[in-house]
């Protein structure tokens, strides 16, 4: 039943790059599994990465994502499976030995040192020459633009400052790939988007693979080539940006992807739906007839009309300006509906709802319970 | 309250520090550069260069830094293994090392004069099992022993603490950028332990040169540190112009390892504070 999950959650081969000529797989995680105290983390994990590739691992607490970084930063042990780096397995292969380099959650910069000490530590165990390692500080400094930073304290740098000091530490290795634990989850919003074009950037002139660990959609659709959306210690799906925020594969992506619509609602027949009671033409085929399903409507889908023009009808309840678009709680045939728009409209105002059968989303329900919607408190 | 009633606080500390350190202090250094009638003179202070006194000195030194060598060799790798011990209650381990320190300072002394003699216990429990007796009672090895035993835990303490400090993704951050455990060892644990090892030093050198009851009790009168020169003047000669000499040389020496050891890193245990 697993088995055929996972075999289900196969990469498409159209996706966004595929121009370029195929890159081979770098990193294979193999039915990994790793429990913590009795309670299972990852269950027969799979995936790969290729090369040069940005993949970004998504999901709430718990799901197992900072554990497959851990893993394959060599910081943990499977108990079951394989990990194979380069078509060579390095289940086994003590951390200080693999060709990769971590960005921690916490910066962990060495307090007892200076930034360029800081710097200089990698290449120094690698027996580097005096030269080679001044020229590299000064390129890595100028790299996250903190020229002239060399012999200050750990302590005078800012959060931000050094977040780029670490990964700074970690590029001058050359690794092959950089894996990141949620490196920019301690810093404000402003510096957040610029470390996110930073990171962007580094990628571009670098050239190496980035296995990118977060909890921000935001931060996951704006970076990524492709994303490993995680739930539980089992993939819900694995896509391009594009791919994960049109056309989530269940309610728990829909739902963890931005704010959704996620209703129950029943197959009649082919392209068409019934939604709290209304029939609703939708796009979607061949879940056979009274199919229980869940529909996804994005917020931004959702069309506010004069009573009586649209497909069901309620009360706007609430309203909160967002800056770009008002949100609304529109209350319709007992269900509470997150509508965005431009448009302004007063609270209790009657009005009607519109979708367009395109913007309608159906998902199987989740086949076993591992699977099932879990509420996310954001 | 404003500033200068909440200075008022610092009265009761203000007394008590002129009348029990700054007036004594000032009495040793009157009484060190004067003789009985009260002419000024060098001789309490010279005294030090004769051959008893010197020698006094000398194996007080000598004892001091064996003390303190073998409480260092003792307690870093005890602190280490506190440290990374994965149990919940770490810190009622810690307490049952400290246990001791709250016994009175004599009475275990005592205890160990009552293990250590000829007829003590440790003898007796050798004889029972055929083996030959030891007999270190009233040498210096029985003073290193009490020496190191009494002063363990103000090594231990100091360097443990360093070490709960040292952040867990300091030492995997080490690992990540490709150094084995030797490497992070003299790299990470060393440096970031170094303050701890150097309060250590002070907590345990400063007392164990100055100490005087270890060597009159595990000694026998047999061992003579500079302590015991400086208490017999005191104490059993009443001299106390000679005394306040003695005591004067032995404050600059422990001045002189204070300010060798702060060279080597910035006290930050508190170890200095507490001597």
């Amino acid at each position: 039943m697993k088995k055929a999950h996972f075999n289900g959650l196969k990469r498409k081969t159209n996706e966004k790059g595929s121009y370029k000529k195929m890159k081979k797989n770098l990193i294979e995680f193999i039915d990994i599994s790793k429990s913590y105290n009795g309670s299972l983390v990852l269950d027969e994990f799979n995936l790969y990465v290729r090369e040069n590739e940005f993949v970004t691992l998504l999901g709430p607490s718990g799901c197992g994502k900072t554990t497959t970084l851990r893993l394959l930063g060599g910081f943990e042990k499977p108990d079951s499976g394989k990990i194979l780096f380069d078509s060579k397995d390095i289940t086994n292969l003590p951390a200080n030995e693999r060709k990769l380099n971590t960005v921690f959650q916490k910066y962990s910069l060495f307090p007892h040192m200076t930034i360029a000490e800081n710097i200089a530590f990698g290449l120094k165990i690698s027996k580097k020459s005096k030269a080679y390692i001044d020229d590299k500080i000064k390129y890595a400094l100028k790299l996250v633009n903190l020229e002239g930073f060399e012999n200050r304290s750990v302590d005078s740098l800012s959060g931000g400052q050094q977040q780029r000091i670490a990964i700074a530490r970690a590029i001058v290795n050359e690794p092959k790939v950089l894996l990141l634990d949620e490196p920019l989850g301690a810093l404000d919003l402003k510096l957040r988007q610029n470390m996110q074009y930073e990171l962007m950037r580094l990628k571009e002139e670098l050239g190496i693979t980035f296995v990118y660990v977060t909890h921000d959609q935001e931060e996951a659709l704006t970076m990524s080539d492709t994303i490993v959306v995680m739930n539980q210690g089992y993939i819900q799906q694995i896509g391009t940006p594009e791919d994960i925020y049109n056309e989530p594969k269940n309610a728990f992506v829909a739902d963890f992807i931005g704010h959704s619509n996620i209703l129950d609602g029943i197959m009649i027949e082919d392209r068409l739906v019934e939604i709290l009671g209304v029939k609703m033409p939708c796009v979607d085929e061949g879940f056979g007839q009274n199919c229980p399903v869940d529909v996804v409507i994005r917020p931004e889908d959702v069309k506010l009309v004069e009573p009586g023009e649209g497909q069901m009808e309620g009360d706007i309840t609430s309203i909160i300006f967002k800056g770009v678009h008002y949100e609304y709680d529109v209350m319709a045939n007992g269900y509470e509906w997150l509508v965005h728009t431009t448009k302004y409209v007063p609270v209790n105002t009657h009005v009607g709802i519109n979708v367009t059968p395109f913007n309608i989303q159906i998902m199987h329900k989740p086949e076993s319970s591992d699977e099932e919607v879990v509420e996310i408190d954001e | 309250m404003n500033k200068s009633k909440k200075q008022l606080l610092a009265g009761p500390y203000l007394i008590w520090i002129i009348g029990f350190i700054l007036l004594p202090l000032l009495m040793i250094v009157y009484y060190a550069f004067t003789e009985s009638d009260g002419s000024f003179t060098l001789e309490n202070i010279t005294a030090i260069t004769s051959h008893a006194n010197f020698s006094a000195l000398l194996l007080s030194l000598e004892l001091g830094v064996l003390c303190t060598v073998i409480c260092l060799v003792l307690a870093y790798p005890l602190a280490m293994i506190l440290n990374g011990m994965q149990i919940k209650n770490q810190s009622f381990v810690v307490f049952i090392f400290m246990l001791p320190m709250w016994m009175n300072f004599m009475l275990r002394l005592m205890a160990w004069k009552q293990l250590l003699a000829k007829n003590g216990v440790l003898n007796v429990f050798l004889s029972t099992l055929g083996l030959p007796n030891l007999s270190i009672m009233n040498t210096t090895m029985a003073v290193v022993l009490g020496m190191v035993y009494d002063f363990l835990p103000f090594m231990i303490l100091p360097i443990y603490n360093s070490m709960g400090r040292i952040r867990k993704d300091w030492i995997e951050a080490a690992k990540d950028l490709g150094a084995n455990n030797i490497t992070i060892f003299i790299k990470i644990i060393l440096p970031l332990t170094l303050s701890g090892v150097i309060s250590g030093i002070v907590m345990v050198f400063v007392p164990s040169l100055t100490s005087f009851a270890i060597s009159q009790i595990l000694g026998g009168g047999k061992v003579l540190l500079i302590g015991n020169v400086i208490e017999q003047d005191f104490i059993h000669g009443s001299q106390w112009h000679a005394g306040s000499g003695l005591s004067i040389v032995l404050m600059i020496f422990v001045l002189i390892s204070m300010a060798l050891t702060g060279l080597f890193g910035k006290d930050e245990e508190g170890g200095t504070a507490l001597w």
